[in-house]
């Protein structure tokens, strides 16, 4: 088997419940090695694409492979796909050790076999001393962790979390993060998450799918949804706080010297210009735009600098290293994320500016301009 | 804990214990009379006030399996001991055969939906709308017909019946309240529909299983009317043997009605104690699981 075959691919699948469409013409390839997390707000279609993949539910429209092979209408126990539920559903009547060995059955090993795998799996996992115990004796973390064992027990051809870590506590996921991450990072098998937290997205995922209400808006590298997040969607989806989406006029753009380009835009009142994407050229004069600005690209400057907002410091909410603040400028609230060390005094009038090269442009339609 | 503490809390607890025994006591009384009386002469059975002190005697367990008659000769046998052995065999055997049946088309009708599923369900339902006395003639005239009057499988066949729209429903509902994801998990894990059921989803039921056995034998442990017409003497059951043995010449004889009583509730007895734990777990089922 050649290493291109042993992916996930997704070509146009579809899933009608009845009228309802929970997933829509959804393409995705998933290499071997690479972990993609499905991550969209709840009723987006990710558990579902989710289960198609696994077999437990059938794709209506669409086509799917795993190694190859085309699955759409193979019952799951015959995909030799490994799947983590997210409240674990571990078998409640047997023990830890026997969880651990009822994947193995059906691939017929021996008894030695089977007690040495389930040795090596609580070894990494570090399960040993509960073997004997049953899942209502576990603790959230150790259900965890038995739950992952039973799906990296076998050798499947790839592996799907579904909410993984939704049910433990904040210290706990991030222990479970990394270690998931580890464990996967040995199995050189595609890997599926569904997650509806972005933190866990960014941090376990090597490319991220974000879908919202059936359809894949953006597949790409966790730094890439960031810092090029395809539409409005996917803007304000990723990242927190939330990216400022402010609606503005174009009022014109050129090619400024360096290759880059320089628009004005009227925005709050205000004539700005900036830098933004050459791409924006495309543009016409007059065109509706929004502007994407994330927290932290803006900075304070002094109220009379040129080619800043100027508004007044409505709330400030420390975060730590950080302060949240909240700008009021024509009704608009503004986020903007400054250092715990800057004196800012609320009612004090501020100029705000944009960093350099961190303004998005989104066109009409809500598209990314670039 | 101060020790002031300790003995308000002893006090309370010991004041619980003696109000739950003494409203025990209220309740068991009747079933306590009856256990004494088995244990009496004639003549302490009828004293008053009634005797809570006296000598014991088996003499009443004898005579529900041997009677001497008032002539005198030999004692002969009563033939309680093959209606006891008929109880015990036509309500084991008829309520496992419920219970085996009713756990397949419980689960049937839990994961594999018919079309027109529910109406299924409530026609299974409708059978236990009015009391079965009603059917009694047709029942009486098939078994004629049929030539099943006085056999084991006629009555047997009866009592499953009888049994089984409780335990589909009763079951059923066990098996809905599972949580799918761990047969999901199961499918993903290698396994076929048959290993789902047997290996997964049936150990989940177990003491919800155990529950609809206990109410099914209790159930059918009691049942008079169809004993009564449908049974030989070689087949009868218990409680319609009962009847036959109240009243006579001689009056009530208290004592062996108790005794035969006292008897009469024993195999329910070890099979509740012997599946209490079960049972709790079985009637509570759902709302403690998360």
């Amino acid at each position: 088997m050649s290493a291109t075959q042993s992916d996930i691919r997704l070509h146009n699948v579809t899933k009608r419940f009845n009228e309802l469409i929970a997933v829509n013409a959804a393409n995705l390839t998933v290499a071997a090695g690479e972990v993609v997390c499905l991550l969209g707000p709840s009723g987006c279609g990710k558990t579902t694409t989710l289960r198609m993949i696994a077999g437990l539910d059938f794709a209506s429209d669409g086509e799917i492979t795993i190694a190859g092979r085309r699955v759409n209408e193979l019952p799951a126990r015959d995909r030799n796909v490994a799947m983590a539920f997210q409240f674990y559903a571990l078998y409640p009547s047997l023990t830890v050790e026997e969880n651990l060995a009822y994947p193995l059955h059906a691939e017929g090993l021996s008894r030695a076999q089977i007690a040495e795998r389930i040795a090596r799996v609580a070894k990494v996992l570090e399960l040993q001393s509960v073997l004997k115990r049953r899942p209502h004796q576990l603790g959230e973390g150790e259900k965890q962790r038995v739950a992952v064992g039973r799906s990296i027990v076998r050798t499947p051809t790839c592996f799907l979390f579904d909410e993984p870590l939704s049910r433990l506590d904040i210290q706990l996921r991030q222990t479970m993060r990394t270690q998931i991450k580890e464990v996967l990072a040995h199995l050189d098998k595609p890997t599926v998450i569904v997650t509806h937290d972005q933190i866990e997205a960014l941090t376990m995922a090597d490319r991220i799918a974000v879908m919202r209400a059936g359809r894949i808006e953006q597949v790409a590298s966790p730094h890439d949804l960031f810092s090029r997040p395809a539409n409005l969607f996917v803007a304000g989806f990723i990242g927190t706080p939330q990216m400022n989406l402010l609606p503005a006029t174009l009022l014109d753009v050129a090619h400024s010297a360096e290759g880059g380009a320089v628009a004005r835009f009227h925005l709050l009142g205000e004539d700005i210009s900036a830098a933004v994407d050459p791409a924006a050229v495309r543009l016409s004069a007059g065109s509706k735009v929004t502007l994407g600005v994330r927290p932290r690209s803006f900075e304070i400057v002094a109220p009379d600098v040129p080619d800043a907002l100027h508004s007044v410091v409505d709330l400030v909410e420390p975060m730590g290293a950080e302060m949240l603040l909240h700008l009021l400028e024509h009704g608009t609230d503004i986020r903007c994320v400054v250092s715990h060390t800057a004196r800012v005094a609320v009612g004090e009038k501020v100029g705000v500016r944009c960093k350099q090269g961190q303004l998005h442009v989104f066109d009409e339609t809500g598209v990314l301009v670039q | 804990m101060s020790k002031r503490d300790i003995r308000a809390v002893g006090i309370a607890g010991w004041g619980r214990t003696l109000g739950a025994a003494i409203i025990s006591l209220i309740y068991f009384f009747p079933v306590l009379f009856i256990i004494l009386t088995a244990f009496k002469t004639r003549q302490d059975a009828l004293a008053w006030p009634m005797k809570f002190i006296f000598a014991p005697t088996l003499s009443n367990f004898v005579s529900v399996f041997f009677r001497t008659s008032v002539e005198g000769g030999d004692a002969e046998a009563t033939g309680f001991g093959l209606y006891f052995f008929n109880s015990v065999f036509i309500g084991g055997t008829s309520v496992l055969l419920a219970l085996i049946i009713g756990t397949a088309a419980a689960y049937g009708f839990s994961r594999f939906p018919l079309r027109g599923n529910d109406t299924y369900l409530f026609m299974i339902l409708t059978t236990r709308m009015m009391p079965p006395i009603i059917a009694i003639i047709p029942i009486f005239v098939l078994f004629r017909i049929f030539g099943l009057s006085g056999t084991y499988v006629g009555i047997i066949a009866l009592y499953t019946a009888f049994n089984l729209p409780f335990s589909v429903w009763m079951v059923k509902s066990f098996f809905d309240d599972l949580d799918r994801d761990i047969e999901d998990a199961a499918r993903m894990d290698g396994s076929g529909e048959w290993r789902v059921f047997k290996k997964i989803c049936l150990p989940q039921v177990y003491a919800g299983l155990a529950a609809t056995f206990v109410f099914a034998v209790i159930l059918t442990w009691n049942e008079f009317v169809f004993a009564l017409m449908l049974t030989s003497p070689e087949t009868r059951t218990v409680p319609a043997q009962i009847v036959r043995t109240i009243g006579g010449s001689m009056g009530v004889d208290w004592g062996l009605m108790s005794a035969l009583e006292t008897l009469f509730i024993i195999p329910v007895v070890l099979v509740t104690f012997a599946l209490q734990n079960q049972l709790l777990r079985g009637v509570t089922f759902g709302t403690i699981r998360r």
